[in-house]
């Protein structure tokens, strides 16, 4: 992990290379996280893949995160990690909930780190975000045609019923 | 109908027509409930789709709606192959959170488990993957030893799977009287076990000329894929996060960390078998080194006071009850913590916002993210080697599915 001053700094130099990219830094628990504007994430994550002395060539995870009642609402995160120095760096972007039917959005990094593939669409299926530019943006866990997004913290717990052989007649679109 | 025409038309017909088929999900060499849609051109993997989800149980959104220890059992059970694996994580992402140490005599009792818990689900995959090539008797043989290690489990732990053995802030239970001697006689025997079943494999030519050569895919290219594990060593990339960015007690013992050279089906598979030797090795050693002292940190606030304190002691009572109705509660933070689990690293995400439940478990899975490079090995190759791929790759669908 970088240390907080080592962080600090790599906030200013994304900022001096992509001005206005980085909107806040974190350390917490040991562990470092830059909060990057949801225009900007493929900038600094680009920046932090390919600069000589960063080199955060490893995406060990991405994924959607609900912060509900909190505005901006949704979260995606990366796990970043450099494999040389062991050092693992989250680059956080805030996403705002554009309501009605409409999906967050932001770009997908499947480009620069292909393992992105799967779980931006893991993503979208259980938060309904909607990355840009991903190939392939479809469910991957929940059904084809599942209606909603589950992860969701306004998506209660025993919002999707089960199915017993009392109620399957109840079900629609399962007992025909 | 002109026959010589129509001979034409049939030996065109295999190599234009892209025929696409449907494997599994209920097909026994998908080691679970994966479905791939193949397409082939005659006998050769064209392209290559997973569908999966068919065993998706929302654990993670179960977790939010349950105190941070009530949703250990939850955690657990997503792969069911690496169980204390899944613990760990989820353990360890919550001290993180509470900013907690664990004691020594812990530390060493989840290396044991862990380790233990590695040789089981390398034994499940080698039994299976034998039988998808044909060799049958190894699933019995590895069953056997996997046997030895489930009595082991239920013997320290009460239960053989799915044990909830891990606490926030150590294990449950001390081990029990013979435990120690019980593991010492398993480790004592399982090298030359290990040996047996290199001898049956290494020596069976049509395990050989399924495995050499199969399945192979750059280095470059598995982490570009973000893939780990075993099957990122067996293309000779040494990275193990035990030993890069050693948790718990990792730091005290020496192990090997086996790497391949080709990174075709069968370095998997001897990777694989080496690194039951090395856990072997660690498990002898944290027996040896197994520190005297408490086996779970004594903050109340977090810990379950012992049984014998409730019925002399009043605040020992009040904490149990608050802990057990309520559960403790962690302040607002995020953690990502992750362990080399036996299919690669294993990450646990876990988001509090202070109340007694998590607000967030993300877990990330290497068998999910591992899949996405089955496509890049079974590309060009022949049907019958997707499963030999598959097989190597070791999905477990639970985890995958989550």
């Amino acid at each position: 992990m970088p240390d907080a001053p080592g962080l600090e700094l790599i906030a200013g130099e994304i900022n001096d290379a992509h001005p206005g990219a980085v909107l806040a830094t974190q350390h917490e628990h040991g562990q470092a996280c830059l909060i990057v504007s949801a225009e900007r994430v493929l900038d600094a994550l680009r920046w932090l893949r390919d600069t000589p002395k960063q080199e955060y060539g490893f995406l060990s995870s991405v994924c959607g995160v609900d912060y509900l009642p909190a505005e901006p609402r949704f979260g995606v995160i990366y796990e970043l990690l450099n494999r040389d120095r062991v050092e693992r760096l989250r680059v956080k972007a805030p996403l705002d909930d554009p309501g009605a039917d409409e999906l967050p959005e932001i770009d997908s990094c499947v480009e620069l780190f292909p393992t992105a593939d799967f779980q931006e669409r893991e993503a979208y299926d259980f938060f309904g975000i909607s990355f840009r530019g991903h190939p392939d943006l479809r469910r991957i866990l929940m059904p084809e045609d599942y209606v909603g997004w589950p992860q969701r913290r306004d998506f209660p717990i025993g919002g999707e019923p089960v199915l017993f052989t009392h109620n399957e007649h109840q079900a629609p679109g399962w007992y025909e | 109908v002109n026959p010589e025409a129509a001979i034409a038309e049939e030996q065109l017909e295999p190599a234009t027509e892209l025929m696409e088929i449907n494997m599994g999900p209920h097909h026994p060499a998908t080691h679970g409930v994966l479905r791939l849609i193949v397409q082939l051109r005659g006998e050769v993997v064209e392209d290559l789709k997973p569908v999966m989800g068919y065993v998706h149980t929302g654990i993670e959104k179960s977790c939010e709606d349950k105190s941070y220890w009530k949703a250990i059992p939850f955690v657990e059970r997503m792969d069911y192959l690496s169980y204390f694996f899944q613990m760990e994580a989820f353990c360890g992402a919550v001290e993180r959170l509470l900013e907690m140490e664990i004691p020594d005599r812990a530390k060493y009792l989840r290396v044991i488990h862990m380790e233990l818990n590695r040789l089981h689900s390398h034994l499940v995959w080698l039994g299976t993957s034998a039988l998808d090539l044909g060799a049958m008797s190894m699933f019995f043989y590895c069953f056997r030893e996997r046997d030895r290690i489930l009595d082991l489990f239920e013997m320290s732990t009460g239960q053989r799977m799915h044990t909830r053995y891990f606490q926030v802030g150590g294990v449950i239970e001390d081990i029990p009287v013979g435990f120690e001697q019980g593991v010492r006689a398993f480790c004592d025997e399982m090298p030359s076990r290990v040996d047996q079943y290199e001898a049956i494999l290494d020596h069976n030519e049509i395990f050989l000329q399924r495995t050499k050569g199969v399945g192979i895919v750059s280095r470059e290219r598995l982490l570009e894929l973000g893939v780990t594990g075993p099957l990122l060593r067996a293309a000779g990339e040494p990275w193990d996060l035990r030993a890069a960015s050693p948790c718990l007690a990792y730091g005290d013992f020496a192990f090997r960390i086996p790497v391949g050279t080709v990174g075709d089906g069968y370095d998997r598979y001897r990777v694989r078998l080496q690194e039951m030797r090395e856990s072997v090795r660690i498990i002898e050693q944290a027996l040896d080194g197994l520190p005297e002292g408490p086996f779970i940190a004594d903050d109340r606030k977090v810990v379950l006071p012992p049984r014998h304190e409730l019925s002399t002691s009043m605040e020992a009572l009040i904490h149990h009850f608050k802990l057990v109705t309520e559960g403790f509660r962690v302040p607002p933070g995020e953690v990502y913590y992750a362990v080399e689990s036996p299919r690669g690293e294993l990450g646990c995400f876990v988001r509090s916002d202070g109340s007694s439940k998590p607000a967030r478990v993300h877990f990330r899975d290497p068998s999910f993210v591992n899949l996405q490079s089955l496509r890049d090995m079974c590309r060009d190759g022949y049907v019958a080697d997707l499963i030999q791929n598959l097989a190597m790759l070791d999905p477990i669908l639970g985890g995958i599915d989550r």
